[in-house]
């Protein structure tokens, strides 16, 4: 989208109507607008990846080039699915078309589009289950929500299983606990069994196969920036940390998304981190082959999440470590959680987790043996280990974002409120409804935060920017914290957008900031290198 | 259309019956033993089909704080960490609707200001619906059994406490038909919800609207002979069946609706009933990190090893002086 056509924000306000066209959704067709869809994905990276039908293609063009037996494909790939999953068989039959789901989707929120209500994004993949697997729709047909599958409904999948970003929000309000992003994973399998997926999926898949990390960032540049900040944390704080790579025999792995080492504001977090570790002298390593936390076969196919995930699990029994601590993100954290250990564990060559500071048992970690920085560093705080100075935060006035995944099928929800409560003085909760397992996307997620999607990405993200928003005016907040490497890279242009004036950073460089150590020097300036007390005397003025 | 279409159906099922009633022999026994039949069945059927589906991952929706340090305080009903927390859950889910009590109503007030109002409209018209059904559908065992039980006589004076006429007269009927009505109105009039309809699910209401308003007309209005209609459903239970004579024609229609429903049920939305039991989001606990979970065809796939990207980037390695496992 150039600038200047950019849609500005009064216009989505006024545009968005939640009154469905006349037309039924079995009659309308599915209309690709520009800035609203993520662009196709390049042949070489499914050819990298050994994925079926890898060709070039367009979106936007009318001929997509499926291969002649499309049809065919992709029943045989639903009744395999429907064999495989649970959830996708019974999914597809008991969905009362109650509506609870219908306005729970930031999507259809931000853009009234009635295909973006959960239940008739699912709808769009039932509508096929009935009329070819199941009686009553070769019997009643239309009746009963049944629709032949064309080409057009392919594109139709497309569309709309590439505008959810998988964040299960429909799921909480739904009676039977009907979860679309599983639907949607289905989806996209379904789709890559034709070749289509979009390249902010596959390519960043592809990168991290080979180089372990999604940007394709090879060892030296790794190495190269994990010293830089090092380096910058020397220069703001005057304390001197390392930094070991593929570090053999050291008691922790420590995995975090790519982006906190390539990102900014995640950056910062990545200097709290190292902060941290030198505080409370933890033996640990990073691995520059395992590189990343993230995991953007979750957003492609069960297969290839395992392929991608298998690396830490390698890399830690390679290293001897004895656990894993992984760093701030949401997806990546849904992979850690939901599906490591079933699909590349057991891990009977770790240890269950003990912090050396306090002694913790992290029983509840005693499978995977891998928890969540937040976990370690709320330990620490309760067990009064660190010595910190939250005023240095003052700075600061900070909600908190739920991110989707930690939230929905972790419960991870305590953790950082407690740590960011014990690092800052001026904290405020969105409303209630827009937090916790309530809490809104930030529109991006899944693969979707594209430059080419970005009307979509604003559109989805409202609902969230709302709610900053609205603490933004009652409180005067200056920042969104979260723990999200996707997060950490869409919410600072939604919010330039939305909300300016707020800025976005992860829960630890907080504790970055906060922490005193010793040797370190006057810290006069925080991570980010802004003076402390200038910024507090400007907020004072 | 779709509203039309489905009232029309149950107009037309309406006739049937009537003219079934000419039948009894049909009506009252081959078709009331079918529709049981095809219930069962089809029930049973579903419930192994999906039963025989392995749950690969273990994906509860978190509604809750996790269970993880010992000084925080974990929800074992929306983040369940054990068996007693599903099982808590579930009941909840089942009896109460709790997730359906979350919801809520977004609204964009003065075009820039989104809030999300609670709504519990659909809770309640869900909570009366259900409830009365059960509850209708327990009292209607006095016909099943003779003696007739104790716990339902019981019921059946709870529901008939407000003794405002005579017969007694039930607060379920009255629930049943208003909560249906409101969910019908909210299928009409929601823009939404209209939206997303379909034909079978104003079936699926008009259906039990019938049997519901032809139960009524027989109890207040057109009185059967309830002695004679015992006798039937007594046989039909000891697989002895007689029909006896002078059953009114409004009796079968009731029957024939019934009998619809059962034999629709297992094909149709209404599936939701045993459904809700077996959805992986809802009935396993967040224990994923404790205890591992077997996916029963965990596939083989192709990964990078540490060996390969070693292979790759040796010479980078080197020259970085990252340690290498093999010098070569
Ligand atoms: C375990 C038992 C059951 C549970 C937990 C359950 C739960 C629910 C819930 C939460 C809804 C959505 C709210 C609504 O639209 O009313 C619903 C809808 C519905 N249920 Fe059930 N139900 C159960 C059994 C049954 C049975 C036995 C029937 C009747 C034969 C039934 C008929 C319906 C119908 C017709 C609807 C759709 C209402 C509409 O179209 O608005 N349910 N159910
Ligand atoms: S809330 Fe659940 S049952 Fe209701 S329409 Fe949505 S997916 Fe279907
Ligand atoms: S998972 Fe999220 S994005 Fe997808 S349909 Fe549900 S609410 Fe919308």
């Amino acid at each position: 989208m150039s600038e200047e056509k950019k849609i500005k924000p009064n216009e989505i306000l006024a545009g968005i109507d939640y009154n469905p066209p006349a037309t039924g959704w079995m009659d309308t067709p599915v209309d690709f607008k520009k800035g609203t869809f993520c662009n196709s994905v390049p042949a070489k990276f499914m050819e990298y990846l050994g994925q079926p039908q890898p060709h070039e293609w367009k979106s936007y063009q009318d001929d997509w080039g499926l291969p002649d037996n499309w049809r065919e494909i992709i029943f045989e790939g639903m009744r395999e699915r429907l064999k495989k999953f649970r959830t996708f068989r019974v999914f597809m039959d008991i969905c009362v078309r109650c509506g609870a789901c219908a306005d729970k989707c930031h999507f259809f929120i931000g853009s009234g589009d009635p295909k973006n209500m959960p239940v008739l994004r699912a709808e769009l993949l039932r509508a096929v289950y009935k009329r070819d697997f199941t009686l009553a729709g070769k019997i009643m047909g239309r009746f009963v929500g049944a629709r032949k599958l064309t080409v057009q409904g392919i594109k139709e999948w497309f569309y709309y299983f590439f505008q959810c970003t998988e964040c299960r929000r429909c799921s909480v309000f739904c009676p039977y606990g009907i979860d679309t992003a599983e639907i949607t994973m289905m989806g996209r399998e379904l789709l890559n069994l034709l070749g289509l997926n979009i390249g902010w999926v596959t390519e960043p898949a592809a990168n991290c196969f080979r180089t372990g990390n999604h940007l394709g960032i090879e060892p030296h540049a790794f190495k190269d920036s994990i010293e830089f900040a090092c380096d910058d944390v020397f220069d703001n704080t005057g304390v001197k940390v390392e930094a070991p790579i593929n570090r053999k025999g050291a008691e922790v792995l420590f995995v975090s998304p790519s982006a906190d080492y390539f990102g900014t504001p995640h950056y910062y977090t990545l200097m709290g981190y190292l902060l941290l570790f030198h505080a409370v002298g933890l033996d640990y390593t990073w691995s520059a082959y395992a590189s990343e936390g993230g995991n953007f076969g979750l957003f492609h196919s069960h297969d290839m999440m395992k392929r991608l995930n298998n690396k830490i699990y390698h890399e830690a029994k390679r290293l001897k470590v004895k656990y894993i601590i992984g760093g701030e993100c949401g997806h990546m954290w849904r992979v850690l959680h939901q599906y490591m250990d079933t699909m590349n564990g057991p891990t009977d060559f770790l240890e269950v987790p003990v912090s050396h500071v306090t002694g913790t048992r992290f029983d509840h970690a005693a499978s995977t043996k891998m928890i969540h920085i937040s976990e370690f560093t709320a330990d620490l705080i309760k067990h009064n280990k660190l010595k910190l100075d939250p005023s240095r935060n003052n700075h600061w006035n900070i909600t908190f974002h739920d991110s989707c995944n930690p939230a929905r099928a972790m419960g991870l929800l305590e953790e950082p409120r407690y740590i960011i409560k014990n690092v800052c003085n001026n904290f405020h909760e969105m409303p209630e409804n827009t937090i916790r397992e309530q809490t809104f996307c930030c529109g991006s997620g899944s693969g979707l935060g594209t430059e080419e999607n970005m009307e979509m990405r604003l559109r989805g993200g409202l609902p969230r920017a709302n709610a900053v928003k609205y603490v933004k005016e009652k409180h005067g907040v200056n920042c969104l914290a979260c723990m999200c490497a996707i997060d950490k890279a869409t919410l600072p242009p939604l919010l330039e957008y939305w909300v300016p004036g707020v800025e976005v950073a992860g829960v630890h460089e907080f504790v970055g900031n906060a922490l005193n150590i010793e040797g370190q020097n006057e810290r006069t300036v925080d991570l980010r290198g802004e003076p402390i007390k200038e910024q507090e005397e400007k907020k004072d003025a | 259309m779709n509203f039309i279409t489905s009232f029309l159906l149950t107009v037309g099922l309406f006739i049937v019956g009537y003219f079934g009633s000419r039948l009894p022999f049909v009506f009252g026994l081959v078709i009331p033993y079918t529709a049981l039949t095809l219930f069962v069945l089809g029930l049973v059927c579903r419930m192994i089909a999906w039963a025989r589906v392995p749950v690969p991952f273990r994906i509860p929706t978190t509604c809750g704080q996790q269970r993880s340090l010992s000084w925080i305080k974990s929800n074992n009903l929306e983040s369940p960490f054990n068996l007693l927390g599903v099982v808590g859950r579930m009941f909840l889910e089942v009896f109460f609707f709790r997730s359906l009590f979350r919801n809520t109503k977004a609204e964009l007030y003065d075009g820039t200001r989104l809030v999300y109002g609670s709504n519990k409209f659909l809770w309640v018209g869900a909570m009366a619906f259900h409830w009365s059904f059960l509850l209708i559908v327990l009292r209607h065992f006095r016909f099943f059994t003779e003696p007739v039980l104790p716990c339902v006589l019981w019921l059946q004076d709870l529901d008939g406490l407000f003794e405002i006429a005579v017969p007694a007269f039930y607060l379920t009927n009255f629930f049943i038909v208003a909560a249906l009505g409101y969910l019908l109105a909210r299928r009409l009039f929601n823009p939404q919800v209209r939206y997303i309809s379909l034909g079978s699910d104003y079936f699926a209401l008009f259906l039990i609207l019938a049997i519901a308003l032809t139960g009524i007309w027989m109890r207040y209005i057109d009185k059967v002979d309830v002695v004679k209609i015992k006798e039937l459903v007594m046989s039909l239970v000891a697989f002895a069946p007689v029909v006896p004579d002078g059953i009114g024609w409004l009796f079968f229609v009731h029957l024939f609706f019934v009998c619809v429903l059962l034999a629709y049920f297992p094909f149709s939305k209404l599936l939701h009933m045993p459904g809700v039991f077996f959805s992986p989001t809802r009935n396993l606990a967040n224990n994923n990190r404790a205890k591992r979970h077997i996916n029963p065809w965990n596939p083989e796939v192709k990964c990078h090893t540490y060996e390969e990207w070693e292979d790759e980037f040796r010479d980078t390695l080197k020259r970085i002086g990252l340690p290498l496992d093999k010098a070569e």
